[in-house]
């Protein structure tokens, strides 16, 4: 019995990643091309969607390692980016924090922006799931996602291997993290941070080694964090 | 060229930070709740960085030695635009590419 349902749990999990497989696709290619426009080898591009597993991340350092950024920068940079993983952990472990210490470290290793979304989702809808359903479920939400973007950023790598470097690809990234950013200003609290940031960001340009960036960043949150703050307040 | 040594560095410091960050509560905290104000932070993040790391780009791009370009700033702003209204990553990702590409033509 248990056995059937948690398996019928981990093809649910598949189903409702699946969608995904549309926008990771193009996303781990485009990472492909360009780390390999900005000189990495096929191997080293792989590596890094192998080892990181974090899109955003990934192109935050791209970029700043080809501006010639300190590593430290570029390091401190790419893992503010990925300051949210902690938030997915935090709001994932009353749920799937039962589990056997292993297949929680191969779930934090998956903890991505759509097993996360889509599991946490779920969870909520579903609250009568056992624990050993919900990993199933989590970790079927990562059977679509998670490999594709392994393959696609091979694909995308052998693609750009073949194109001449001169082609125009320095935008990609900017056009990228606006497309990410624009559908996430869902409240005052967001466009707040990023307009912060952005603002920022200009004034601190000339602070050396790119920690205006970082700066930015940092001033973006506050702002975010205290308008999410007065906004309770004001509705409590 | 970036640096091989550099590559590396990021590559396994990324994976290693990365992954502290993912396994910090899952795997070590257990299930105690986090301080609210933390989680407020952590969640505007990415809405933080990521616009901080855009707009110098679009406004100063490296690529023309940091001279205001019409074809970047309207792909950014058609990107933009697009991502608001129609939510859609890769579309708006298309939309903004072909305004660079096609301004790029026209300009040149």
């Amino acid at each position: 019995m248990a056995s059937t349902s948690v398996k019928s749990a981990y093809h649910a999990g598949i189903r409702d990643g699946a969608p995904f497989m549309l926008v990771i696709a193009p996303f781990a290619m485009l990472f492909g091309v360009l780390a390999t426009e900005a000189g990495l080898s096929v191997f080293e591009t792989l590596s890094f969607s192998v080892v990181v597993i974090a899109g955003a991340a990934q192109f935050t350092a791209l970029q700043l390692m080809a501006e010639e950024a300190p590593t430290l920068v570029v390091l401190a940079s790419a893992l503010a980016v990925n300051l949210r993983m902690a938030m997915y952990s935090a709001s994932l472990t009353p749920h799937i924090g039962g589990a056997p210490l292993l297949q929680r470290a191969i779930a934090a290793y998956f903890t991505v922006d759509q097993s996360y979304a889509v599991s946490v989702t779920k969870y909520e809808a579903a609250p009568d799931m056992s624990p050993q359903e919900k990993i199933a479920y989590f970790f079927g939400t990562v059977t679509p996602v998670c490999p594709l973007w392994w393959i696609f950023t091979l694909i995308g790598a052998l693609v750009g291997e073949a194109i001449p470097a001169s082609f125009a690809l320095d935008f990609a990234v900017p056009i990228t993290f606006l497309a990410i950013v624009a559908p996430a200003l869902r409240t005052r609290a967001h466009i707040g941070a990023a307009i912060t940031a952005a603002f920022l960001s200009l004034l601190l340009f000339s602070v050396p080694f790119n920690l205006g960036i970082l700066l930015a960043g940092m001033g973006g949150m506050m702002v975010g964090a205290r308008i999410e703050a007065m906004t309770e307040e004001a509705t409590s | 060229m970036i640096d091989k040594t550099e590559l590396w560095i990021v590559i396994i410091g990324l994976g290693i930070g990365s992954f502290a960050l993912r396994f910090a509560f899952t795997g070590l905290v257990g299930d105690r709740q986090l301080p609210i104000w933390l989680m407020r932070h952590l969640r505007y993040t990415a809405v933080g960085i990521l616009p901080a790391i855009i707009a110098p780009a679009v406004l100063w791009p490296a690529a023309t030695n940091g001279d205001f370009d019409i074809p970047r700033v309207s792909a950014a702003i058609i990107t933009l635009t697009l991502g608001l209204i129609w939510k859609n990553v890769v579309g708006s990702i298309i939309g903004g590419g072909a305004t660079l590409y096609i301004l790029q033509f026209l300009l040149s």
